[in-house]
């Protein structure tokens, strides 16, 4: 039978790999820098998470150095657009390449390397361990997972990343809404001269906000390799979420909040692709999908479909109320181009 | 000289020098700026006067020269530094954030509050700030819902709130109407009183001589006058020691009985690129052998207006017709067709493509047609002539016709608009703010292209927010404001068109001849 | 200079030198950007081999296993130019679009459609086993490009409609491309069971060198097919389009200014659809190219990212259709002798850093920069 419960529970997990990065991709451009590596960033962070902790046994310090990575490799973009002034869809691009051909060339062998040491489980048991607060975070925990509906889907048996997910989206918002640091940086993204001739320093709050996406990518690539599919699968590991979280930000209209609906409901759409594939009764008849080969094909199709048509949905939004996009996304900044 | 009538010296300026690619903006200039003054800083565009001032604020590094604020040598690496020694800058184009709200604009670029952004306690701070120099606006409004004056105010908040001692204002009654200068003076006045020094840039003679206590001049870089009390001297002293001889303010005009009604706009509504009601209702009509002006404050609908007309905007209500022949939400081809031709406000975002040559920019217009479009073909020879005579034909200074056109100057970019406008004999042509920004030799030669079509007898409609431009080469001047037509004059005064542009219908001003005897 | 009254405390602070960047006011002449593109490869080149000597290989070996296996023999030399063949189209197919700004990264998902609508006319079969070539190879040719153009008009008509983001969705239409090609290959057109389609028959294959061996004994194995003919026609046609005929005008002036595109009366939407088609159709060329040149059967997996490198190549030949042939030769090589170097990552990876190198290059034609003392006051 399918399960609609677990099909949202693990639809809240998968969806977590998503959050992070769509969130990480909202931050860069709302400084005003699109970066379309978000599928490498993600791809470096998935194998040197995996990779580290491999040799460490530190999932932590797999996570730690997977953030750090991508977030290096954002810099070569940052350098490329902000710097140098390039095309921000031609050096994304080529991030892209990058991010993968070198996780690729890294990451060789990787996949026959076996189990490692995931990410915990947020459970009573585990959280009584952390010292001081344990006892009453487990019993926040457990009163959590008692609220109907919401807590078997959102706070049982689920990944320590993905409670990270539901602490970071508020966090993000009130960055960006009600704080000092998000006030520059929308006035960055939206209007970079006035905050330059009031000295926010445009260059470095670019260069900021897009080694936070990259830290962000990373994480969202640790967690595919840590926490919600562990392994090494070359460029399979990520599939192309990378690409949907850069297409979940304009649907999201750069608000994390959106971002999360967003997020879940893809997360939600590929697990079903895999459970609906289970049950031989489907509402009671036989199930079409039933481990059926050719429509397997169709059903991976879904999530880049739902890419598009959620593209248009966003699009259609920003076109008919006239906002989202920050103003000067995907514009270098030159300060005082006039008196040529 | 005894001490206590020695001025205090708040800022001065030595040999100043700065230098962009390929030109030089300022040639070691001296400036000098007393406490409690307002000290004007006339010049042409490009005479350097922007330069200047954004030395001062910190915005750019100068070659050479010192600075010297309150008797101490300052150096400035970015106009926070110029900030905190208390010189702030109002530019011409404001440097607000659209998206955020008066406060927020207000507070961006300060270290408090450190983190968390309290905006309600600051909206209080600001109403009383706002008050006290009455500069009135809700500090809780988004920028984008506010008129260019109250945004302005904005700008000049952002400074008090800062505690400016020194204010440089760039240009600041271009965008603003009559009304709204008084109001400006009548701040900026009150500022003086309160001890802070104001340096005012202007090309604007008149206004200059009502409110600057002295006036400097810059002329190609270079001073021509340096603190010259603005008592005694006279508009014509400054026009000089600002272009280097008598400008001739006049242009010579033929007469030319206007023939047919080429453009007639019916009842025309638009909205705006955010969607608001722009152009509300316009009627004016626009016959052969006539200049017809449109005068107004920048942001009255009058862009609008002019893409409607074009084709290149939705007219949601109304219609435009070319000799008689509906051309309103048609598309944009049919208007070139119909010998429309319009020289757009923006020339290098409308008007040109920059990274392609000035061959391929001037045959926008012609590349369908023989003699240089053949069936799928363009024919590169052809076109490469057919610029070539323009080249010739319109003096445009490039090395060849295959020069990209980002390199050009902006006389020599209008020139290249001009030229491909021109050169299509347009019965009817739209020229949006053609002189701004030009210096003055340019100026002269786009007005003289201007008469040339009137006299061909084509319709000409010239929208600009120069009232002597507009009274110097018009046969009839519209006045629009808040997208609406306040009235139609032909013998009109600056005085008179300027009550329009404050929203003043023609009726009101002129009660007793309502009807057919003020109309043309 | 003379003793002047500058601020001596934060001139110490400061180097005696300094970067100067100034934009280049006269325009680039084309020896200077064949020149910084060059250098750009060599440090691409240089990098990658730090990369490779980090990862415990050869740098030194690895290039030099590369220019022999590529260019070491008549058969390399032709294996060489069969590689370069879908890369010449794909590489076309984004010029095209690039010109124009519009970010086509799908030509992969367009390449697949392409084969698999080339595939068809085969495998349905619309033509009968016994037609004669030349009904079967241009019936191929068109069906392949009529699946490309199809595949480019989706994302061309919603970025023409709804303002639709191009990158994504044709990013998104290649995962849904080699899945549908999946499905046929495995639910349809099957041979035993396996992932791939049976072998087409000899009628619908491109002519090959190796057909004239019974005349010319060097020509024996020698794999160069017609698509390479066919992929210097197409270069021929997109340099014509794009410098001497009406729409490459329209296509250059809408990818310099949009606006003054539309000023001109420029239908800008009408063109982005097209555009998008003839570059999907150039791509899906170069997918019946591939299937009808080498495979000879529809299988998965027949690109081994040749909708990707095309980007490099459009982007290095700084979208010049002449340029873009010899760019794929040499990139060609690249995957050629990349097939056998170990990690396998390797070729994709120095495809990135040339990329990079060559954006990065891209900087130095449009401004100059100069090592300049402070001159100071």
């Amino acid at each position: 039978m399918l399960d609609l419960i677990t099909i949202l529970q693990a639809g809240v997990a998968s969806g977590t790999v998503l959050l992070f990065a769509t969130i990480g991709e909202i931050f860069a451009e709302r400084s005003g820098v699109m970066n379309l590596g978000v599928e490498g960033m993600m791809l470096i962070g998935a194998m040197s998470a995996f990779s580290v902790t491999i040799s460490t046994g530190d999932p932590l310090l797999g996570v730690l150095v997977a953030m750090l990575a991508a977030g290096l490799l954002s810099q070569i973009h940052a350098f490329l657009t902000i710097t140098l002034q390039s095309d921000q869809v031609v050096s994304g691009l080529a991030l892209t390449f990058l991010g993968t051909g070198i996780s690729l060339v890294l990451g060789e062998g990787l996949s026959k390397a076996g189990t490692v040491a995931l990410l915990p489980i947020v459970s009573p048991a585990w959280l009584s361990g952390i010292p001081l607060l344990g006892g009453g975070l487990a019993l926040l925990q457990q009163l959590l997972s008692a609220i109907p509906l919401l807590g078997p889907i959102l706070f049982t048996n689920q990944n320590v990343l993905v409670y990270g997910g539901y602490l970071f989206v508020p966090i993000a918002w009130y960055l960006i809404n009600r704080t000092r640091p998000g006030l520059h940086l929308r006035a960055v993204g939206d209007y970079p001269a006035a905050a330059d001739s009031l000295g926010v320093s445009v260059t470095r709050l670019r260069y900021f906000y897009v080694f936070v996406g990259g830290l962000l990518a990373g994480l969202a690539g640790a967690t595919i390799s840590l926490a919600i599919s562990p392994g090494w699968f070359s460029e399979l590991t990520t599939g192309g979420q990378g690409w949907i979280a850069v297409g979940l930000v304009i649907f999201a209209q750069w608000n994390p909040v959106r971002a999360m609906f967003g997020a879940y409901a893809f997360g939600a759409l590929r697990r079903l692709i895999l459970d609906i594939q289970g049950p031989t009764l489907l509402f009671g008849m036989a199930n079409p999908f039933y481990y059926n080969p050719y429509w397997g094909f169709f059903l991976q199709m879904l999530p880049y479909a739902f890419t598009v048509i959620v593209l248009v949905i966003g699009s259609r939004d920003a076109v008919r109320k006239r906002l989202g996009a920050p103003a000067a996304l995907g514009v270098p900044y030159v300060r005082g181009e006039r008196g040529l | 000289m005894p001490e206590d009538t020695t001025p205090e010296k708040v800022v001065e300026m030595r040999g100043i020098t700065k230098r962009f690619p390929g030109v030089l903006a300022n040639d070691h200039v001296d400036f000098d700026l007393w406490r409690s003054e307002i000290h004007a800083l006339l010049g042409e565009n490009g005479a350097g006067q922007s330069t200047l001032m954004s030395v001062l604020a910190g915005l750019y590094h100068p070659e050479t020269g010192s600075i010297v604020v309150n008797g101490k040598p300052v150096s400035f690496s970015s106009p926070r530094d110029a900030i905190q020694a208390g010189i702030g800058m109002i530019h011409q184009h404001f440097m607000l954030v659209q998206s955020q709200t008066v406060t927020e604009n207000i507070l961006l670029g300060l270290d408090r509050p450190r983190f968390r952004m309290n905006l309600s306690t600051y909206d209080q701070e600001i109403a009383t700030l706002s008050e006290r120099f009455h500069l009135k606006v809700d500090p809780r409004a988004k920028i984008w819902q506010l008129s260019v004056g109250e945004q302005q105010r904005v700008e000049i908040l952002k400074m008090l709130y800062r505690g400016a001692q020194v204010l440089i204002m760039d240009e600041p009654t271009a965008v603003l109407a009559p009304l709204e200068i008084e109001d400006l003076f009548k701040t900026l006045r009150t500022m003086i009183q309160d001890g802070k020094s104001i340096i005012f840039i202007s090309h604007k003679l008149n206004e200059v001589l009502e409110i600057a206590d002295r006036v400097s001049v810059l002329r190609a870089g270079r001073t021509t006058a340096s603190g010259v009390s603005t008592e005694g001297v006279t508009r014509s002293d400054l026009a000089r020691l600002m272009v280097g001889r008598n400008v001739i303010l006049s242009v010579e005009k033929k007469p030319v009985t206007p023939g047919e009604v080429v453009l007639s706009v019916e009842d025309v509504h638009a909205e705006s690129d955010r969607g608001l009601p722009a152009v509300r209702g316009i009627s004016l009509n626009v016959r052969g052998g006539e200049i017809v002006g449109l005068a107004g404050v920048a942001g009255n609908g009058q862009r609008e207006l002019a893409d409607v007309i074009n084709g290149l905007r939705k007219c949601q209500q109304g219609r435009v017709r070319l000799h008689g022949a509906e051309i309103s939400n048609q598309p944009i081809r049919k208007n070139i067709q119909g010998g429309m031709a319009y020289i757009p406000e923006d020339r290098t975002h409308v008007g040109t493509a920059p990274s392609l040559s000035i061959t391929d920019n001037v045959i926008m217009k012609k590349y369908q047609q023989p003699p240089i479009g053949h069936g799928m073909s363009v024919d590169a020879k052809a076109a490469e002539k057919f610029a070539q005579q323009l080249k010739e034909t319109y003096d445009i200074i490039v090395p060849n016709v295959k020069t990209q056109a980002r390199l050009l100057s902006g006389g020599n970019l209008q020139r290249v608009i001009l030229a491909r406008e021109m050169s299509s004999m347009p019965k009817m042509m739209i020229a949006v703010q053609p002189t701004r920004g030009l210096d003055v030799g340019a100026i002269e030669g786009v007005h003289k292209y201007l008469l040339t079509e009137r006299e061909a007898g084509a319709g000409v409609l010239l929208i600009s927010e120069e009232l002597e431009e507009l009274l110097a080469l018009c046969d009839r001047i519209y006045v629009i404001y808040e997208g609406q037509i306040m009235g139609e004059v032909s013998d009109g005064t600056i005085e008179t068109i300027g009550l329009m542009m404050t929203g003043t219908p023609l009726e009101q001003i002129r009660p007793y001849g309502q009807g057919a005897a003020t109309h043309v | 200079m003379s003793k002047t009254t500058a601020t001596p405390d934060i001139i110490q602070r400061r180097l005696p030198i300094t970067l100067q960047v100034e934009p280049r006011l006269k325009g680039t002449s084309p020896g200077l950007s064949i020149i910084t593109s060059l250098a750009a490869v060599l440090v691409a080149l240089i990098l990658g081999g730090i990369l490779i000597a980090l990862v415990g290989g050869d740098p030194f070996a690895t290039y030099a296993h590369i220019a022999n296996v590529a260019f070491g023999s008549l058969g390399g030399i032709t294996d060489t130019l069969t590689k370069a063949t879908p890369l010449i189209l794909v590489g076309l197919a984004c010029a095209l679009a690039f010109r124009m700004k519009l970010w086509n990264i799908g030509a992969e998902g367009q390449f697949y459609i392409g084969a698999w609508a080339a595939s068809a006319v085969v495998l349905i079969p619309l033509l009968p086993a016994t037609a004669s070539p030349f009904l079967f190879i241009p019936a191929m040719m068109i069906a392949g490009m009529l699946g490309g153009a199809a595949w480019g008009f989706i994302p061309g008509f919603l970025k023409a409609r709804f303002k639709v983001n191009e990158v994504i969705t044709t990013l998104m239409l290649n995962y849904i491309a080699v899945a549908w090609n999946n499905f046929w290959i495995f639910a349809v057109w099957t041979e035993g069971g396996f992932q791939m389609s049976p072998m087409f028959p000899r009628t619908s294959w491109l002519p090959r060198l190796s057909d004239l061996a019974a005349q010319i004994k060097d020509f024996r194995g020698l794999t160069l097919h017609g698509g390479f003919i066919i992929a210097l026609l197409a270069a021929v046609v997109v340099w014509f389009i794009l410098n001497r005929s009406k729409w490459g005008y329209e296509i250059r002036l809408i990818g310099d200014n949009p606006k003054a595109a539309e000023y001109a009366g420029i239908p800008i939407r009408r063109n982005i659809v097209l555009v998008m088609m003839a570059s999907g159709a150039l791509a899906g060329l170069a997918g019946m190219s591939e299937i009808s040149g080498v495979v000879h059967r529809l299988q998965g997996a027949i690109s081994p990212g040749y909708g990707f490198t095309g980007i490099i190549i459009a982007w290095l030949a700084k979208l010049n259709p002449y340029a873009v042939i010899i760019v794929s030769i040499l990139f060609g090589a690249l995957l050629l002798a990349g097939r056998e170097i170990q990690p396998s990552g390797i070729p994709k990876m120095i495809q990135g850093i040339v990329l990079v190198c060559l954006i990065a290059s891209d900087f130095f034609t449009r401004y100059r920069v100069r090592i300049a003392r402070r001159t100071e006051a």
